[in-house]
């Protein structure tokens, strides 16, 4: 708490080092877009501040991708939550598997957990579990007024039966893991913050 | 008490003589060449010493910064996150493709795996957009010694800190209290001088020529405290033309009026700005719109079209973006000025930020404190250039023939050439952008899915 609120009240100073996650140089640079973004310099990230970028909110899924920096219903984002989110699409260096110390935590880039990210992305309400209705939203989403409701839930009952394995109707998150096993997630899930 | 009055005349009469001095000087070394067209040669000596302090003082940082073992921070004019220029379609049919274990079929219709597309997209606009950093100050590679543009504060070292208290005492104490008597010498003739232009009876059509020569005058004084860099003299707008720039700040009327006659278009102000426009009123014809009329684009397309077929009346001076956007791109150009089939002079300008920055960010200051920052900069550099005239061919519509001149117009200056709209300065991108994404994704998951029914 002490380290950030030295951050707000002296905008200029480096952001504190407490992310080890994410290399110093990016910490600069995300700060920096951070302090960008915060058009009235409140210190946080309100909801409004990142609808004002043009190119995501033409983007379909823009408001779900807005709503995964506000989780647990809160209304603004510090630079520590900002750069958490962010931190999930760090690309994944190649130390060879199995270098971790499985007594830390595993690192935000991981496989699993920018699969996780993009599976909260589908679950509204955060059981756990897309349900039917969930896919059906999602989709409703991403293609708006393009397509009628009967082909959009012929497309959603598919998809959910496909992954389903269990047959409660609804995919958990292994079942989704499972489904994209074979997928570059690393590749497709990071963005290089240029030196 | 009796003792203290003679002392007193003296600090008077030393005022008095010294500001006597200080306007005879400013007369005969700065009004009278601006207003000829003298140059000695003073600005480029002054640029040249200010560009070698700046490399220095970059360097210093940059030593500092080592020493302590820390990262300075470096603007990318570029951006700062790697991307990939590839549509919707190539990409989501490649994340596909790599997640699929089918064998490649060109139907398939939804895949869960879609979503990494939108989401990547998504993330990246929030890392660093095209938009957003338009409207802030450009960032510099080098320091200029002004405090306003460091972001690595904590790395000055003694010496700099000396060079930049005196380049603070030179830029305040100097150069400000000089701007600051030009621009009110300039704009004091300017409206006295216009209001007895304007009790000249009107004569013959060709005297709005002299008329603007006179408003021309007037303005270079105004712009005097500004450094400008013309480039020849060949494609300068002509009367019952248009003549449209892009648009940093409100320097830039004055940079190009006091170069060519020029007839403005503008809202009406209050205060200080509307003063000047009811004086400049006075001498030639303008189009000021009341604010009530803007909203109204067949009345300002009305006006327009009257004022441009009038052959004796000066051409028109547009800056189609709407607003002010800083110096590195050139945003969308609203059509209004293009549909009228008037010949259009493009003009671009590109300040150097080295010296100072003209952009004006009005969501940050007001009039007063942009001016204030204008006048304790070391100068404002600008290049114009004056690009061939273009009209509208048969085949193209006013929107493409907008985006025409604006790709001229950025290629000349070495500006970014954006599609996006400058007025998302304030409002929201309009919802049709999000459909045309909309409509792309659904092809694909849809038009497809027709295909398999059919079959």
């Amino acid at each position: 708490q002490g380290a950030l609120s030295s951050c707000l009240r002296k905008p200029r100073r480096d952001p504190p080092s407490f992310f080890p996650a994410v290399s110093q140089a990016s910490l600069v640079r995300l700060h920096h877009r951070f302090r960008a973004l915060d058009s009235n310099k409140k210190g946080y990230l309100c909801r409004m501040d990142l609808q004002q970028i043009g190119a995501l909110a033409v983007n379909p899924l823009g408001d779900r991708i807005i709503d995964s920096f506000f989780p647990d219903g809160s209304h603004s984002v510090d630079f520590r939550g900002f750069a958490r989110v962010l931190a999930h699409f760090r690309p994944v260096e190649d130390e060879g598997t199995g270098t971790w110390d499985p007594e830390e935590p595993e690192p935000l880039n991981s496989r699993m957990n920018k699969l996780r990210f993009a599976f909260q992305l589908y679950d509204l309400d955060r059981d756990g579990k897309i349900s039917r209705h969930e896919m059906l939203q999602v989709l409703r989403l991403m293609v708006g007024v393009q397509v009628t409701e009967e082909q959009l839930e012929s497309i959603a009952d598919r998809t959910v039966q496909e992954a389903d394995e269990d047959g409660d109707g609804a995919v958990s998150f292994l079942e989704f893991a499972k489904t994209l096993e074979k997928m570059n997630i690393e590749q497709k899930m990071s963005i290089r913050i240029l030196k | 008490m009796f003792l203290l009055l003679p002392f007193d005349s003296l600090i008077v009469n030393l005022l008095g003589i010294s500001l006597t001095v200080l306007f005879t000087l400013l007369l005969v070394f700065i009004i009278v060449p601006a207003i000829f067209g003298v140059s000695f040669g003073i600005r480029k000596l002054y640029m040249k010493t200010l560009l070698k302090i700046f490399a220095w003082a970059t360097l210093r940082m940059q030593r500092g910064a080592k020493e302590k073992n820390h990262q300075l921070y470096k603007p990318y004019t570029n951006g700062i996150i790697a991307k990939d220029p590839t549509s919707l379609e190539e990409e989501i049919k490649e994340i596909r493709r790599s997640g699929s274990s089918k064998a490649l079929d060109n139907t398939p219709d939804f895949e869960l795996s879609d979503i990494f597309y939108f989401c990547r997209k998504g993330m990246e606009t929030i890392m660093d957009d095209e938009v957003t950093k338009r409207f802030s100050a450009e960032e510099l590679e080098s320091w200029n010694l002004l405090s306003r543009t460091n972001y690595n504060f904590q790395y000055i070292s003694l010496r700099l800190t000396v060079l930049w208290g005196l380049g603070v005492l030179i830029r305040y104490c100097f150069l400000l209290p000089l701007r600051i008597a030009l621009a009110f010498t300039g704009i004091s003739l300017l409206v006295v001088g216009t209001t007895m232009v304007g009790y000249v009876p009107h004569g013959r059509s060709m005297e709005f020529r002299w008329r603007g020569e006179f408003q021309m005058n007037c303005l270079t004084l105004m712009s005097v405290p500004l450094h400008t860099f013309l480039k020849p003299r060949k494609n300068r707008p002509r009367n019952g033309g248009i003549c449209v720039a892009n648009h940093t700040s409100p320097i830039d009327v004055i940079i190009l009026a006091s170069d060519g006659y020029y007839a403005m278009v503008g809202q009406v102000h209050g205060g200080l700005m509307g003063v000047i426009q009811r004086a400049m009123v006075k001498a030639c014809p303008h189009v000021w719109f009341e604010r009530s009329e803007v909203k109204d684009r067949h009345l300002v397309a009305k006006r327009l079209t009257e004022h441009v077929k009038d052959k004796s009346k000066l051409p028109i001076l547009i800056f189609p973006e709407g607003t002010c956007i800083n110096n590195t791109s050139v945003m969308m150009f609203k059509k209004g000025s293009f549909e009228i089939g008037a010949t259009v002079y493009p003009v671009a300008i590109k300040y150097d930020p080295q010296f100072g920055d003209a952009f004006w960010n009005s969501s940050k200051y007001g009039m007063v404190t942009y001016l204030l920052r204008m006048m304790t900069s070391w100068a404002i550099v600008c290049s114009v250039w004056y690009l061939p005239p273009m009209t509208r061919e048969t085949n193209e519509d006013a929107v493409q023939f907008a985006n025409r001149v604006k790709s001229a117009i950025a290629r000349q200056g070495g500006l970014v050439d954006l599609l996006w709209d400058g007025g998302l300065k304030r409002e929201k991108v309009k919802d049709t952008f999000k459909e045309e994404q909309q409509k792309l994704y659904s092809k694909m998951i849809v038009g497809n899915h027709e295909d398999r029914s059919r079959s």
